[in-house]
């Protein structure tokens, strides 16, 4: 979309959903994201599914990336992707970064997580994976 | 006359804590180094180095140290149900572990009870979960406490876990006064990195106080507090900033501890500390032996302690998750490995090795089984226990502690110029500036500035190799809960309804909580409702959220 001819920038919201308290993982990607030149909003620690869809519904975002290493990621991520489908915003790119077995990807795919970043994952690889899948 | 040109000396090597190192070392590098520091004690010898069990302490806390008796083995544990963790406490001990560490679930971290909504999808996941003192004496079942020191991982509710431990021990017919063990119960760096945080940080401080207070007075050998750098080191700190906040942490549970009219050795001799070995093998060495000089001066010169114990500075080390990596995991074994040797080398108290699949999960049994054996085969086949600090008198070593103590009593300085730790958490200021690091550490490992083999140099065709993720049982949780129910409807509600009525008169008060806890704990009052009574005293915790 673009506002007077200047094309407006991705919008993200990077969240920590469950209980789990490691956020340097989700600290970085933000800042990373936010050096490539995205707008990114951080959510903190601890929150709920339904809170994450009410940020992504008010932030207007096109991206809602998660952030787990417990281990619980796919009960998360279906949780959120009900959340953001209940608030209407079932069109942002769902990504999700963590300690997450390859034999996950097919699950989270389902559950509509397009990008899936396992620990070890580069800063760059995220960057191109939004920029690609956000018109 | 003209100068002679210039060779081109070898490349730079600058150490993460910023001191640069030089291609040899002598005598006079060592004295150098210590000229810069601020007088040290006459009785520790013109160097400052001294001997080994006296003060500063820089040769390690003990004369005989290893030689008398090895590290505490302590390998992490925990899982699902109190009788897994058990069956896994059982094996450990068997296979020649000499200390437990118990790790508990999310949900118990953070005060939630099994059965609470948001406590779904995580219970016994992490670890082991803990809703009444009924599941963590399942998990001691059969195992001796006065024999075996127990370690709990825990934070926020530690004056709940430490009044469950009392009156498991009061049952048992232990006498308090000579229970040993260890409370981690370091909040502030909850804030700073780990997040199992409940309480603002006022009164998550008092509620340090309470466990610190109740040790001295009622189980004096008891260590309340486990300060730990390793998690500060974690989220992006150097290994300077590691020793720096640690301290800055310890001081300000000391100050509070003083300030409610404890004496400085009533309580100073169970602080302890958690550090993190991974990084360069000299620079680890010379900031332990830094950091155990310089908190006894801390200690002494500002505390006035008088009991040399109050100077100790007690260590567990061998975890170092950030070093490892998930690709080529088995090299992990290697690691972990060269960070047991670094521990030894550092006189460290404990030794909590971390496992290659740690990056991942809790250990396996494997895993955990590999690192003690690694451990083993230091003190059996290595000859690290042979003699106390064996780097000592290396003029490379002596140099980098004189130096890392510099530099530690300067990043001190920095953060009390700006306030202090505690304002510093408060307002974030401390966790942006860890975050802005973490950051930068992981562009360095990108670009190949920083080195890591099998990451950035090295690599190999096939290193992604998938480790087993400890199994989630969704049942299990359901149990957990069906036995929460069990004991709600088997107790007695009333009494249980009174005592936690006096937990929270004792919060509203400012009374010391643990004695009421350790009757809610023995009405059977669940862990959730616990915190709950805390909770309606203290509120909750919001977070500065800020990622740079």
């Amino acid at each position: 979309m673009s506002e007077g001819g200047r094309p407006r920038s991705i919008r993200v919201l990077i969240a920590k959903p469950g209980l789990d308290g490691h956020d340097v993982g989700a600290k970085v990607v933000a800042h990373a994201l936010r050096e490539a030149g995205m707008e990114v909003i951080y959510t903190g620690l601890r929150r709920t599914p339904e809170e994450i869809a009410r940020a992504a519904v008010q932030e207007a975002v096109d991206v809602v990336g998660l952030s787990v290493l417990s281990g619980a990621h796919l009960p998360l991520c279906e949780a959120v992707s009900r959340a953001l489908a209940r608030e209407g915003v079932g069109d942002a790119l769902l990504l999700v970064g963590g300690v997450i077995p390859e034999r996950d990807r097919p699950g989270l795919a389902s559950l509509g997580f397009k990008g899936v970043f396992p620990f070890g994952s580069r800063l760059d690889e995220v960057v191109t994976f939004i920029r690609e899948h956000v018109r | 006359m003209t100068a002679p040109p210039k060779e081109a000396g070898p490349r730079p090597v600058v150490l993460e804590s910023g001191v640069e190192v030089k291609a040899s070392y002598g005598s006079e590098e060592v004295a150098r180094a210590c000229a810069a520091l601020p007088p040290l004690p006459r009785d520790a010898g013109e160097d400052a180095i001294g001997r080994p069990g006296e003060y500063p302490f820089t040769r390690g806390i003990h004369p005989l140290m290893y030689r008398k008796q090895p590290w505490t083995m302590r390998q992490y544990a925990g899982f699902g149900t109190a009788a897994e963790t058990n069956a896994r406490f059982k094996y450990l001990i068997a296979q020649g572990q000499t200390g437990l560490n118990v790790a508990f679930d999310l949900p118990t971290q953070c005060g939630l009870d099994s059965d609470d909504p948001r406590a779904a999808a995580e219970v016994g996941r992490v670890g082991m979960a803990v809703d009444t003192v009924l599941d963590l004496e399942e998990a001691f079942a059969g195992i001796d406490l006065q024999k075996v020191t127990v370690s709990l991982t825990i934070n926020a509710v530690a004056p709940i876990l430490l009044a469950m431990v009392a009156s498991i021990a009061k049952r048992r017919g232990i006498d308090p006064k000579r229970l040993r063990g260890t409370l981690q119960n370091d909040i502030l760096k909850e804030f700073i990195g780990r997040g199992t945080w409940i309480f603002p940080v006022d009164p998550s401080i008092k509620l340090i106080g309470d466990t610190v207070e109740f040790c001295a007075r009622e189980m004096p050998l008891y260590s309340p507090v486990s300060v730990c750098g390793y998690h500060i080191r974690e989220s992006g700190a150097t290994p300077v900033q590691e020793m720096a906040c640690a301290f800055l942490i310890a001081r300000a549970y000391t100050d509070h501890a003083l300030s409610r009219g404890l004496g400085i050795d009533e309580f100073a001799s169970r602080l302890s500390f958690n550090f993190d070995i991974y990084g360069n093998l000299f620079e680890q060495v010379a900031k332990f032996r830094a950091g155990r000089r310089l908190w006894a001066r801390i200690m002494r010169e500002e505390y006035g302690a008088k009991d040399p114990r109050s100077c100790w500075m007690r260590m567990i080390a061998g975890g170092g998750g950030g070093g490892l990596t998930v690709e080529q995991p088995e090299l992990n074994i290697v690691r972990g490995a060269y960070y047991a040797l670094i521990s030894a080398l550092s006189g460290t108290q404990t030794m909590a090795l971390c496992s290659y699949d740690e990056a991942f999960t809790i250990p396996s049994e494997r895993a955990a089984r590999i690192s003690l054996r690694t451990m083993q085969i230091l003190v059996e086949e290595m000859g690290l226990c042979d003699t106390v600090d064996p780097l000592g008198g290396s003029w490379y070593v002596e140099t980098l502690t004189h130096q890392l103590e510099a530099e530690i009593r300067r990043a001190m300085e920095e953060i009390q110029k700006e306030g202090g730790i505690v304002a510093g958490v408060k307002d974030g200021r401390i966790q942006a500036r860890v975050a802005r690091q973490a950051y930068q550490r992981q562009r360095d490992l990108e670009s190949g500035k920083l080195r890591k083999v099998g990451v950035n140099c090295y690599r190999g065709q096939g290193d992604e190799a998938e480790i087993a993720f400890h199994p989630f049982d969704p049942a299990q949780a359901q149990a957990q809960a069906q036995r929460l129910a069990e004991v709600r409807r088997r107790r007695d509600s009333d009494a249980a309804r009174r005592a936690l009525e006096r937990v929270r008169e004792a919060a509203a008060g400012g009374a010391n909580t643990v004695p009421p806890l350790i009757e809610a704990v023995e009405a059977h009052a669940t862990l959730g409702e616990m915190v709950g009574a805390l909770r309606e005293v203290y509120g909750g915790y919001v977070e500065p959220v800020r990622f740079a």
